[in-house]
């Protein structure tokens, strides 16, 4: 049965079913039919990837910690962090928005960053730790729902709203955010499940076509 | 490109969709599951189409409130104003902030509207297996799940204003209930989007091939 070394890949966009081919460091595979990237090849994306997640965490922390903004009218100042700003959104009765806010600027990416530790910390020691299936799959559910990089634009058209009407004096964790965007942006580019996958025997092998 | 070839569905084989092993699709009557990861697999995404339809029309209904109520209040000394996404969008040209405007006005009116209307013209095109563009199609599929995100922006400045515009009788913030309908829609939408199976567009594609 197993003429063909290479194992067979189907895209996930339009289920095109390949063979998978050789790559390169660096290089990428895409579906011959409509174009979406198959696989990508980069050696020790685990290892970066990890780096990039225990700084986003540190970042991740101070952005929740501190003040994003404060403003100043007429010698009142107020200031609000993160988790501020979900709570007074609950106390004006708008709980569904409050819970919203709450999950994909907070749950959701702190769930992603431990995950990610979880993961990625055994792995780096040659070992695997239970339960990858699952974290790997709870892991790609929850990506669409980390939205760090709209909020930090958030930020941004509220400072420009407030600017005319008040003093606005930028917090610490304005600065956190802006670093978590980038951070979050270069774990997504390098992190690789395909890497992860790899670790895993499949105890059903005939399940697996080859 | 080629257009036709032989899609995974057609052989009887599944990819799955969390690690993306490729293993035989058995066990007709009970569920399937990945080999490596244990992960349910189907062929394709159950009942994708219908649930699709039933979020988007929950979409649909939801985007009048969301454009017609008012999403934020403010009220200071001198002036009392009510908000909806649109009125936000120009006060904020009036005001001078053209860019971030212009920004507001694509994340808010432009990309919503985007996605329904995109998702809407998917549906219809798989329910009739049009071979019309399918890499096209996916292209537009891949935009919309890619944009769907951004709309979160007013949700989260009203957040932040409400939180911070709170100087006692001075200056106060309050979100409106055109807030709670917006949420609704992009949170819709992106169920929506990702009910929606790709594959379905290629399919029509598969069986011609094989005629």
């Amino acid at each position: 049965m197993n003429i063909h070394p290479k194992p067979l890949i189907a895209c996930r966009e339009c289920d095109l079913l390949q063979r998978e081919i050789p790559l390169s460091p660096g290089e990428t595979s895409c579906c011959s039919r409509c174009g979406a990237t198959l696989y990508r090849c980069s050696p020790d994306s685990l290892d970066r990837t990890l780096a990039l997640v225990l700084a986003a965490s540190l970042l991740f922390i101070i952005a929740n910690v501190y003040p994003i903004l404060s403003i100043e009218i007429q010698g009142d100042r107020n200031a609000t962090n993160l988790y501020g700003a979900v709570s007074a959104l609950w106390d004006q009765d708008m709980r569904s928005v409050s819970f919203l806010v709450f999950v994909t600027t907070i749950l959701v990416p702190a769930i992603e960053l431990s995950m990610m530790i979880f993961i990625l910390l055994p792995l780096r020691q040659q070992r695997v730790p239970a339960g990858i299936p699952l974290l790997l799959r709870i892991l790609q559910s929850i990506k669409p729902w980390g939205m760090v990089e709209v909020f930090m634009l958030g930020i941004l058209v509220s400072l420009v709203k407030l600017t005319d009407s008040s003093s606005v004096i930028p917090g610490v964790a304005l600065w956190s955010f802006g670093g978590l965007t980038l951070m979050l942006a270069a774990v997504a580019t390098s992190f690789n499940p395909r890497d992860v996958w790899a670790h895993i025997k499949t105890d059903n092998a005939q399940g697996a076509v080859k | 490109m080629n257009r036709t070839g032989v899609s995974a569905g057609s052989m009887g084989l599944c990819s799955c969709h969390a690690c993306g092993l490729v293993s035989r699709a058995e066990s007709i009557f009970g569920t399937a599951h990945c080999p490596r990861c244990d992960a349910r697999i189907h062929i394709r995404k159950p009942d994708s189409v219908r649930r699709c339809w039933a979020l988007l029309i929950a979409a649909y209904i939801l985007y009048l409130p969301a454009n017609l109520l008012t999403i934020m209040e403010t009220g200071s000394l001198v002036n009392y104003r009510k908000d909806t996404i649109m009125s936000g969008v120009v006060h904020l040209w009036k005001t001078g902030s053209w860019a971030i405007s212009a920004i507001v006005f694509i994340a808010s009116i432009i990309v919503p509207l985007f996605k329904l209307i995109a998702l809407t013209l998917l549906l219809v095109s798989v329910k009739r297996r049009s071979t019309w563009w399918p890499n096209q199609r996916t292209r537009l599929y891949r935009m919309v799940e890619l944009v769907g995100r951004w709309s979160m922006l007013d949700i989260y400045v009203v957040t932040i204003l409400a939180a911070l515009v709170q100087i006692h009788s001075l200056a106060t913030v309050r979100a409106g209930s055109g807030a709670i309908a917006f949420g609704a829609v992009v949170v819709l939408t992106m169920f929506a989007a990702q009910e929606f199976d790709p594959r379905l567009i290629w399919d029509p594609l598969t069986k011609e091939s094989e005629l």
